[in-house]
């Protein structure tokens, strides 16, 4: 009896071992989940704002029109329905070109008598103007467009993955259509991570191997201890440090108007990339056998001989692997950047604009966009990039290290 | 046959050393003036912002003068809540991968889902958290919601210095163990924890260090911009020590007023983390043995 | 005429004192064998030879050595001639992750060599020397992990001989390998006698017995005796040898 309490004891504890194992696994699960359905509802959508219509005259042939269409159209970029549909869509080219119409400028085609007391007629004027009117397009309230409606309302397309990846504007509260493009995110995310590990590689590499194999032992364990409190720094202390120190020096150096710019961001994230790549290279390098290393100092090389003609290639993989990893930190990070890079949702030309990363994209916007909206959602599409670009990388480094191929022996 | 050895070769090869050695110690060096400015810095702008009231009163005049006492509170708030999430699990789940698990498939999956989770950036955490505990669970803005999200940020983290506190208990400890007849919870309960637990206390410590300083999880499930009194119960929302220096640096209501109170809570933040490294580290000195954070 | 002589040579590591002031001359063109119990010490000595000592901190050297009539501890001493001069061969076969060529030429080329076509007749010469030219001729350029044991370790013994070393150190060269290899690598050192001055580290009695002219046995850091192979094998003079040598104890 004793016993069989004991063997169940025993049982039990490792079924809750396992359980609590297991979290890590549905935690990532649940990302994945919680993530991607918010986020993939963004193509299900119309980016044009919910309660409003785009109408045009009813014998306008068109019949759909892209968000990016849309807003070149009310920026009055296109001004005639040739340029948007290739040809001319009424006989008389004079009547081609757009006529725009809001909401809030009915007062210029209609006075408050024909409105009506209570605005009870709107609906009939507004009719009768599109009605009239062939090349008009019009921006209303979706509940004037009742069956009595001579205009005909436009399918705005949903907005597709491809145009959603490729498209180069970032503009989710434009009116009257969201402008959802993520290019200039991306390309901001890669451009400063990318200028981020230029900096920490060098500097990290060269420390990591400092440390490893130049460094006495005392001064390693005085640096090792304060490399790890590098690691520890709040990524908020370095954004603050950041706006404080290098952007107002950016500004000054390179003579700019602003110095929250995409170097900045480099910069700082170049130094947050530091503990990552120190730590992970100096454990990859002090894999090397000491047979090895003993080997070719036998045969006469020194140091620095045997460092880059046998230590950097044997240990390359898990240099890789650390560069992979700085990478990852970087496109991840959130407070840093967004306190020092201006936060332009335009794509970059130079490392000397402001430019503006995914994380941050989302820390500054989420707040302010309603829950459950269009926004809402493209901000976890957002979030679903992120995630799969630091799975992929994660992924990556898994495959690299587990693939040294001079570890076989 | 003999070799072409020219006399300056030698020379050179030992140049050509003493340049790449002072090149990389100039570099080392480098890395670590860039974190002493940091510290300078800040310790030498904040420590003239801090003082007892500063610590212990609330905020006033749109952050501009005053304390910082709820952001602290909040601070600690939140580390002590994450902690009593992640710790067990994080421990437990240790111990399952380390001494329950051979190596294999289960071992390598687990494993590799740690790796990603550790992987997943903080804001992705802040989207989750929201989602998840906030909205689906209804915590609403919560400390609950808050400690859970940073939490399960710190899970690989617990997860991994305990693993490497478990790595460093010697298999003659087990084996010696298992051949004096004992089971495998009598082992890990009497024999391999308590060799262990100096290191997976300093794994834990090192982990409150990374709570403490993070931002963009709290931004949407717990964080105040400005709450003026202590919260009373997990559902309350509080004011945190990161999310607090963000908004002082950069959209409080008078940025520039308000740079003393930021300094100062910078300083109290390097602190915090300078108090927890100061203190892993002399665990580990006095153990005498080797968790790593990364 | 003696190649190496070396005199009162202590070491500590740290607190443990490792040898006590050891004094063995060595013949040029002969194979010395150390043999000894674990931790004798011998494997220590044979790296005085080449200051393969250095590199461990907290090691502590006194006494002197001469190779060639010069002192090797002089602080002017410029230690990579000196290992250019001493070749080793380790323990267990410790390829570069390079190819079997780079492998070979590699001290070539750490020691300035940059001439194409001479490190190529050298790279030959040495493998051909080392008994393994015919095997790997046609795969040059693979990998040197790619070999088994035995040719990694006579890869490794023709690394050492391409930068032309007058004495060749080898750390239980045959340990980590099968008979067959071992034996191989056994001819290898008779060849190779009649160029180099050997030092051999060995826990193998026969093996000392069939490759060595000359044998020394150590015990807790101390030289017990050293002679004649032959001499120490059929009429050891101290007990201690003896007992070692008759296998009963180490």
């Amino acid at each position: 009896m004793k016993k069989f309490f004991k063997n169940f004891l025993e049982k039990f504890i490792e079924g809750i071992l396992f359980l609590s194992s297991s979290v890590t696994t549905l935690t990532v699960l649940l990302i994945v989940i919680f993530l991607f359905r918010e986020g993939l509802d963004v193509f299900k959508q119309s980016p044009v704002e919910e309660g409003f219509a785009i109408v045009i005259n009813k014998n306008n042939p068109v019949k759909e029109i892209t968000s990016p269409q849309l807003k070149n159209i009310f920026d009055q970029n296109i001004t005639n329905w040739k340029a948007l549909e290739g040809k001319p869509v009424n006989e008389y080219e004079s009547k081609d070109s757009i006529i725009l119409f809001r909401i809030d400028n009915i007062s210029t085609y209609f006075i408050d008598a024909q409105l009506g007391d209570s605005l009870q007629y709107v609906g009939k004027c507004i009719s009768s103007l599109v009605d009239s009117l062939p090349g008009i397009i019009a921006f209303i309230p979706d509940k004037y467009v009742d069956k009595n409606f001579a205009g005909r309302k436009l399918n705005m397309g949903k907005i597709t993955p491809s145009q959603f990846i490729s498209g180069k504007e970032w503009f989710p509260t434009a009116q009257p259509a969201a402008q959802m493009g993520v290019l200039p995110l991306i390309l901001g995310t890669l451009w400063v991570s990318l200028g981020a590990i230029l900096i920490a590689l060098p500097l990290g590499l060269a420390t990591a191997i400092y440390m490893a194999e130049i460094a006495s032992d005392k001064v390693r364990r005085i640096l090792k201890p304060l490399i790890e409190l590098l690691a520890g720094i709040p990524s908020v202390v370095y954004g603050f440090f950041g706006l404080i120190v290098i952007v107002p020096m950016i500004q000054k150096v390179f003579n700019l108007p602003v110095g929250e710019t995409g170097l900045a961001g480099s910069i700082v994230l170049g130094i947050m990339a530091l503990p990552t790549i120190i730590t992970i290279s100096e454990d990859a390098i002090r894999t090397t056998p000491r047979e090895m290393k003993e080997a070719s100092l036998a045969l006469g090389a020194n140091k620095w001989q045997t460092i880059h003609r046998i230590i950097l290639p044997y240990s390359i993989s898990g240099i890789t692997a650390a560069a992979i990893l700085g990478i990852g930190r970087a496109i991840g990070e959130t407070m840093a950047v967004l306190m020092v890079t201006g936060n332009a949702a335009v794509i970059p030309h130079s490392i000397l604009e402001p430019v503006r990363t995914i994380p941050a994209t989302i820390a500054a916007e989420l707040g302010e966009a309603p829950q459950g909206g269009l926004h809402f959602k493209a901000l976890f599409a957002l979030g679903c990039i992120l995630f799969i670009f630091t799975m992929t990388i994660n992924l990556l480094v898994e495959y690299i290290s587990s693939r040294n191929k001079y570890s076989k022996r | 046959m003999k070799m072409k050895l020219e006399k300056h070769t030698n020379k050179k090869k030992q140049l050509k050393q003493a340049i790449a050695f002072n090149l990389f110690r100039l570099m080392s060096f480098g890395v670590v003036a860039v974190l002493a400015i940091i510290l300078l810095f800040i310790i030498v702008r904040g420590a003239s912002a801090i003082n007892w009231t500063f610590l212990t009163a609330m905020p006033e005049e749109g952050m501009t003068k005053g304390g910082i006492f709820p952001a602290i509170i909040g601070t600690f708030y939140l580390i002590g809540g994450s902690m009593l999430f992640a710790c067990p699990i994080g421990v437990l789940s240790a111990i399952y991968i380390h001494e329950y698990t051979k190596a294999g498939f289960i071992k390598r999956f687990i494993k590799l889902m740690t790796n990603n989770l550790a992987g997943i950036p903080s804001i992705v955490f802040g989207l989750f958290g929201m989602t998840l505990f906030v909205n689906t669970l209804g915590f609403g803005d919560s400390i609950l919601a808050g400690s859970l999200t940073l939490g399960l940020l710190s899970l690989p983290v617990v997860i991994r210095t305990t693993e490497e506190a478990l790595k460093s208990v010697d298999d003659s400890f087990r084996i010696g163990s298992y051949a004096l007849g004992a089971t495998k919870l009598q082992t890990i309960r009497k024999v391999i924890l308590p060799i262990a637990f100096p290191n997976i206390i300093t794994g834990l410590i090192l982990s409150i260090g990374r709570v403490s300083g993070e931002t963009a999880p709290i931004l949407f499930t717990v964080a105040a911009y400005f709450l003026p009194k202590l919260p009373t119960s997990i559902f309350d929302q509080t004011m945190a020590l990161p999310y607090h220096l963000y908004v002082i640096s950069t959209s409080g209501t008078n940025v520039e007023a308000s740079r003393p109170m930021a300094y100062g809570t910078a300083l109290v933040l390097i602190a915090i983390v300078l108090i927890v490294n100061l203190l892993a580290n002399g665990l580990r000195r006095y153990f005498g043995n080797k968790v790593k954070m990364n | 005429m003696y190649k190496i002589q070396a005199r009162h040579v202590s070491l500590y590591y740290n607190d443990f004192h490792a040898l006590k002031g050891i004094t063995m001359d060595f013949l040029p063109n002969t194979v010395t064998a150390l043999i000894g119990p674990s931790g004798c010490g011998k494997s220590t000595f044979l790296r005085v030879f080449n200051r393969m000592n250095d590199l461990i901190s907290g090691v502590k050297i006194s006494g002197n050595v001469m190779i060639d009539g010069e002192d090797i501890y002089e602080s002017k001493k410029d230690i990579d001639e000196l290992r250019k001069k001493v070749g080793m061969v380790f323990q267990k076969p410790n390829p570069f992750p390079k190819s079997i060529f780079e492998n070979v030429a590699y001290g070539l080329r750490v020691n300035g060599e940059n001439d194409k076509k001479f490190i190529e007749e050298r790279v030959e010469r040495s493998l051909v020397q080392s008994a393994l030219w015919e095997e790997v001729k046609d795969k040059l350029k693979k990998s040197a992990f790619e070999l088994s044991g035995g040719q990694q370790q006579r890869l490794c013994i023709a690394r050492a001989l391409a930068i032309e070393p007058s004495i060749l150190l080898m750390d239980e060269p045959a340990s980590a390998l099968d008979p067959i290899s071992t034996a191989k690598i056994e001819e290898l050192i008779y060849e190779l006698k009649k160029n180099y001055t050997i030092i051999i580290v060995t826990h193998n009695m026969q093996q000392a017995g069939r490759v060595s002219d000359k044998t020394a046995f150590f015990y807790i850091g101390e030289l017990i005796e050293y002679g004649d192979t032959k001499e120490i094998f059929t009429n050891p003079k101290n007990p201690r040898t003896q007992n070692y040598i008759t296998g009963r104890f180490g």
